[in-house]
């Protein structure tokens, strides 16, 4: 009898711990974003919505400067990137930089007491890769950034190293002999799910000719099987980036496909377009850019197998569907969407347009004035 | 369709729930009732709804035909009948001939004396559309969120709200009715085969005997869960699939609007090795 009982209260117990951990409240709220009964829905929780919300506020610009006088290039020495800005405008962008990436450590994070121009500290030289980066983004990648474009804070939100960056995974321990194939852990990467644990490595690092060969388009195009030789392994994969984009978007899988044809470019939403453009972005500014700092910079900046820690698509959006909910910042800071110093980089995305589905990335974009809707409201009634 | 001989002697008066005795009579093979009634009437007019449906559809192509839910934007209230409106009133008109046809089976079972397990056993398949149309979408705050009737169109939505949550197989609740289903298909097989390998002998060999069944099982698996108790674990299998379903797709954006598998981090939280 007294074993009964204490079964019974053990079973309360879990069943009632569950159900407190494992749910959530309802109602959720929900967004449709194809036609009725198709179920591309939105569904999210108020609370989140409201974190993610409270989390993408944007600080005040800093104050508006003149763009006449005296060119900073002319003025200070060793200014290799914003050589073109005022004086005015170029101190202006130093105090919003510290702003954004060094708060606490304010202009010793880079700068050395001897004087401005030395190169002494690494971040120093990181922050001018970042700073073409930047402009390289807001310059040549307007179809994934384009309105709102990209800040240092976009990524930094006044943190040294932005809260989401990846390096190669060297995988879980093992025993000799156990197949772990890369997969079968919780990978924080694929959303938690045992997919393979790090897909950013193969898709979003390597150059345009070494992506060409990975398993992208796994899924059949026809009802019955006509030839396609896409293995589960190689779906895993690709399926494995995705749900990395879905985590990072706060989003999920119908937010870009209507799930019964994956491929089909028809029946797919504007967003998709975007990441169409955002893998590549995100795989130059990797490929370009951060591993160009690999030689010189300091280990402790570095992953486990001794490569820089890079960009990915929570690296920008941190669980919001567009980075900062959307909020124009590049407006008030206008020389991080120029090429400040003249023919640094090409513009990378021309060659790409030509594959580039062709498709109306402003057009039906019902789904983001939903969104705002929600977020308006969600504003309104958490103040 | 003729009757056995003996057949007659079971139609007897009374047992009925509704209506007296004044539907409580037969049309050749089948007993009537006012379920009987009921169930004629909502499923006549739910399939004429269908056809009006599909008539102002783009297609006649079977598989093709589609019977679509209102917009989320009419939330629980009543949609125009070409925006989703014919889809409300066929799920009103299946919900009337399904639980019509619980009560009919009921009655049925009331005047043979028998117990009610069909109608309570039927009832489930029941319970798991009702979640499906009314329980999930009410909870949503939305009828739009009910699945579409067509062949096809309905297995989009299963696919896209399945993706909503990023990977459904981690859903506990669709494990456990995956389990079920799996486990009555099984059963079912292993039974059926049991009873043809007894009952469908070589020629020459006579029909085999209830022991037969035992002896092969209590040699195969080492037990027998005999000749009722089959029956009671099949009902309680397929039960529990259907259950486990309704709760999986229930559970699904009312209680969880994650992907799935972040549902699992409360195992890797708990504080044994966290």
């Amino acid at each position: 009898m007294k074993t009964h009982h204490f079964l019974r209260a053990t079973v309360a117990v879990l069943a009632s711990t569950l159900l407190l951990t494992g749910c959530e409240k309802p109602p959720p709220e929900t967004v449709q974003l194809g036609y009725r009964g198709v179920g591309q829905e939105l569904v999210a929780n108020p609370k989140i919505l409201a974190a993610t919300v409270a989390a993408n506020q944007v600080p005040t610009p800093q104050p508006p400067v003149s763009s006449d006088g005296p060119r900073a290039g002319d003025v200070y020495e060793n200014v290799q990137v914003l050589g073109d800005l005022s004086v005015g405008e170029f101190s202006r962008l130093m105090v919003a930089m510290t702003e954004w990436v060094s708060p606490e450590e304010g202009c010793n994070y880079c700068h050395v007491d001897e004087g401005f121009q030395y190169d002494t500290k690494y971040t120093k030289r990181v922050a001018r890769v970042m700073t073409v980066m930047t402009q390289n983004a807001n310059v040549a990648w307007g179809d994934h950034v384009g309105g709102a474009g990209v800040t240092c804070y976009t990524c930094h939100r006044g943190l040294n190293i932005p809260a989401n960056v990846w390096a190669t995974d060297p995988g879980q321990p093992h025993a000799p002999g156990v197949m772990t194939a890369g997969q079968n852990i919780a990978s924080v990467t694929a959303a938690y799910s045992s997919l393979p644990n790090d897909p950013l490595t193969p898709y979003l690092e390597g150059d345009e000719e070494e992506a060409k060969d990975l398993p992208w388009r796994v899924a059949g195009r026809t009802a019955l099987p006509t030839g396609n030789r896409s293995s589960v392994k190689q779906t895993e994969w690709i399926y494995s980036l995705m749900m990395h984009f879905s985590d990072s978007l706060g989003v999920n899988c119908t937010h870009c496909h209507n799930t019964r044809a994956f491929y089909d470019w028809e029946q797919s939403s504007p967003a998709r377009v975007k990441a169409w453009y955002g893998i590549r972005m995100v795989r130059e500014m990797n490929n370009k850019y951060v591993n160009d700092t690999a030689d010189w910079l300091p280990d402790h900046r570095k992953g486990p197998m001794g490569d820089p820690l890079k960009v990915n698509c929570a690296t920008c959006h941190q669980g919001a569907y567009k980075p900062l909910l959307g909020a124009n910042m590049i407006q008030d800071y206008p020389n991080l969407a120029r090429y400040t110093l003249a023919a640094k980089t090409e513009p990378a995305a021309e060659e790409a347009m030509e594959t580039a589905p062709m498709d109306d990335p402003e057009a039906g974009d019902a789904m983001q004035e939903a969104v705002e809707e929600i977020i308006e409201e969600e504003m309104t009634t958490s103040e | 369709m003729s009757l056995l001989s003996f057949e007659r002697k079971y139609r007897v008066r009374g047992g009925t729930l509704i209506g007296g005795d004044l539907f409580d009579f037969w049309v050749g093979p089948f007993y009537v009732g006012f379920f009987g009634v009921s169930t004629a009437f909502f499923a006549l007019l739910g399939t004429a709804l269908i056809l009006v449906g599909a008539s102002m559809g783009d297609t006649w192509n079977i598989w093709r035909i589609n019977i679509a839910p209102p917009d989320l934007s009419y939330g629980l209230g009543i949609a125009p009948f070409a925006e989703g409106g014919c889809w409300q009133l066929v799920t009103i008109c299946a919900i009337g001939a399904f639980v019509s046809w619980i009560l009919r089976q009921a009655e049925i079972a009331r005047k043979l004396g028998m117990g009610l397990h069909v109608p309570f056993a039927f009832s489930y398949a029941v319970l798991a559309y009702v979640t499906l149309v009314v329980i999930r979408p009410v909870l949503l705050g939305a009828w739009g969120h009910g699945f579409p009737y067509g062949i096809l169109s309905h297995l989009d939505w299963v696919s896209n709200v399945g993706y909503q949550f990023l990977h459904f197989h981690y859903n506990p609740a669709h494990m456990i009715a995956i389990t079920f289903f799996f486990t009555t298909a099984m059963a079912l097989s292993m039974h059926g085969s049991l009873i043809l390998m007894a009952t469908d002998p070589r020629d020459g060999e006579k029909v085999k005997t209830g022991e037969h069944e035992n002896t092969f099982f209590r040699d195969d698996i080492g037990y027998s869960i005999g000749a009722l108790g089959i029956h009671r674990l099949g009902l309680f299998i397929a039960l529990g699939a259907a259950f486990w379903s309704a709760v999986c797709i229930v559970i699904s954006g009312p209680f969880w609007t994650r992907g799935w598998p972040e549902w699992w981090n409360w195992w890797l939280e708990l504080p044994i090795w966290n």
